[in-house]
């Protein structure tokens, strides 16, 4: 058998339980061996699993050891690691959630799991120095408006339909897991301008101040909505700055 | 302040070594036990930054580093990720690693990668892919990198070849050096039902740059044999010391990992553990000077 047959029938074996042990393999007493087969059927699945858990260990917590590897198992069955480098791999994993059935019900479930995704994307970012406060105070006044900022790379911005933040940080390792306060909805931003990753819950009107200075919109540009409804935008833009999320100030454009 | 202390000179020394947990890494750096060098998974340190990096650069300024790569593939018949050789050779670069290992296996297909070391047929057709993937790998890193001899749990009907001899022919072929895992002999030999001495007798041990040594767990079979599994999840077993001592006392001394990766003890017990292998290393050297001498 050539041997690219002989790697693509052991390939498609190990990644469906229901096929047969292929043929071209061989157990001490020469011929197939299912038990055998079974190692590496089982270490596929436990590296994958393991690496799930890594990952979103809140999630975990929240749904209980079992019920989460029925989970991690449905996922790792359908998606497969596009490359060998697994801090990438689970990415999509809180999709997955929202159309896995069994835990329909719990509602705030993805919106933990997209906060787990986001802390892991931020811990592996690129390093960069934050900006202080001072670098603002060289702007003219007048240039203020037409500012870009540039984002940390590991800035994460994250809207949630319920108070999964506050749920991931009564369910972190130590402490009793408490119900949140009100249960509202979160905006949440996800930044490590140093060794530590920071998790914060943003004011009303910061999602949508910090998502458009993100997307390339003038600091005027951004502030727009805020003026609109009489608030002022300077707390967002300070709290911003002060949570290390800005890197550069762009004066290219005039205001 | 780590980042400006010079580096430990690059090659590893003929010590005991441990591959580096991310828990075991403050006491490290604040106590500095002498261990001869620490061994990661390349694919570990894959990200763009963040503290494994900032971690790692403060290791390396302090220890000899041995870069294992886990993801290659290339015992695959289809062409390796470029993208993934470069990867390594950005690491390779960045933290100038005594050597470069890899693995006779492969781990991605069609349907992505597998996450695990599957094992490939010996035939002249698997060899001839297996020398081009690993030349193409030293020429991109620009280094000799060492093969390490696999745990296999099954193997192949139309297999020609033996696997010392294909690993020789390897070696032959490429330049490339070998990594001998004592303790994956210890589990074929079991599996397989062959004396892992013969194996080692066959073993081009002229090209080894490196062992490795594990703990296994063990199993059985459809027809009730033992079958041993390269767990990495406990201490060397005594069978393995011996094939371990039987090497050395051949071949002479070489940088030996400990791999203890899975359910990891406390550092002082794994610490315990290199110190078991550098007294037997300490010993070989001796006699070896006595011999000289």
């Amino acid at each position: 058998m050539p041997f690219d047959t002989t790697l693509e029938d052991f390939a498609a074996a190990l990644t469906d339980p229901a096929m047969a042990t292929p043929t071209q393999t061989r157990g001490r007493e020469g011929r197939t061996d299912a038990r055998r087969f079974a190692v590496y059927r089982n270490n596929v699945a436990v590296g994958l699993i393991a690496t799930l858990e890594m990952r979103y260990p809140v999630t975990r917590r929240l749904l209980g050891e079992v019920f989460f590897r029925a989970l991690a198992r449905a996922f790792i069955v359908e998606r497969k690691p596009a490359s060998p480098v697994l801090i990438h791999y689970g990415i999509d994993f809180p999709t997955f959630i929202e159309t896995f059935a069994p835990v329909r019900d719990v509602v705030y479930l993805s919106d933990v799991a997209r906060l787990e995704n986001a802390w892991v994307e931020a811990y592996h970012a690129a390093e960069a120095t934050p900006l202080g406060l001072a670098a603002l105070s060289t702007i003219a006044p007048e240039r203020l408006g037409g500012v870009l900022l540039s984002f940390h790379p590991s800035a994460r911005l994250l809207r949630l339909a319920h108070p999964a933040a506050s749920i991931w940080a009564a369910h972190q390792e130590h402490g009793e897991p408490r119900t949140p306060e009100a249960w509202t909805p979160e905006d949440v931003l996800v930044v490590r301008p140093n060794a530590d990753v920071a998790v914060r819950v943003l004011p009303p009107g910061g999602y949508d101040f910090a998502t458009a200075l993100m997307a390339g919109a003038s600091l005027a540009e951004a502030a727009a909505p805020l003026a609109d409804n009489g608030v002022d935008p300077g707390p967002h833009l300070v709290g911003l700055i002060e949570a290390g999320t800005i890197v550069t100030f762009d004066e290219g454009r005039s205001s | 302040m780590a980042s400006t202390h010079p580096r430990i000179a690059a090659p590893l020394p003929a010590r005991a070594g441990l591959g580096l947990k991310a828990e075991h890494i403050d006491e490290i750096l604040a106590t500095r036990p002498d261990i001869g060098f620490f061994e990661i998974h390349a694919e570990n340190y894959m990200g763009d930054g963040g503290p494994p990096h900032r971690r790692l650069e403060a290791i390396r300024a302090l220890y000899p580093l041995s870069l294992h790569g886990v993801g290659l593939s290339i015992g695959s018949p289809r062409p390796l990720d470029k993208a993934h050789l470069a990867r390594l050779a950005a690491l390779a670069e960045r933290y100038e690693p005594g050597l470069f290992s890899e693995h006779l296996a492969w781990s991605t297909h069609d349907q992505g990668f597998l996450n695990d070391l599957l094992p490939l047929p010996y035939t002249e057709e698997t060899l001839a892919a297996a020398c081009s993937h690993i030349d193409q790998t030293q020429e991109t890193l620009g280094r000799r990198m060492l093969l390490e001899n696999p745990s296999t749990y099954v193997l192949f009907a139309e297999s020609t070849i033996p696997e010392t001899e294909f690993l020789g022919e390897i070696a032959r072929r490429t330049g490339c050096g070998l990594l001998l895992d004592v303790n994956n002999v210890a589990v074929c030999a079991a599996n397989h039902d062959f004396d892992p001495l013969s194996y080692l007798d066959a073993f081009p041990l002229e090209h080894v740059g490196e062992i490795h040594l594990a703990g296994y767990a063990e199993a059985e079979d459809d027809a009730g044999h033992r079958l041993l599994i390269d767990a990495h999840d406990s201490p060397v077993r005594p069978g393995v010391w011996s094939l371990y001592d039987w090497v050395i006392a051949r071949f002479g001394v070489a940088p030996t990992l400990i791999e203890w990766d899975n359910d990891a003890p406390d550092w002082a017990t794994l610490h315990a553990e290199a110190r078991r292998a550098d007294r037997r290393l300490a010993n070989t050297a001796t006699r070896g000077l006595r011999h000289a001498v």
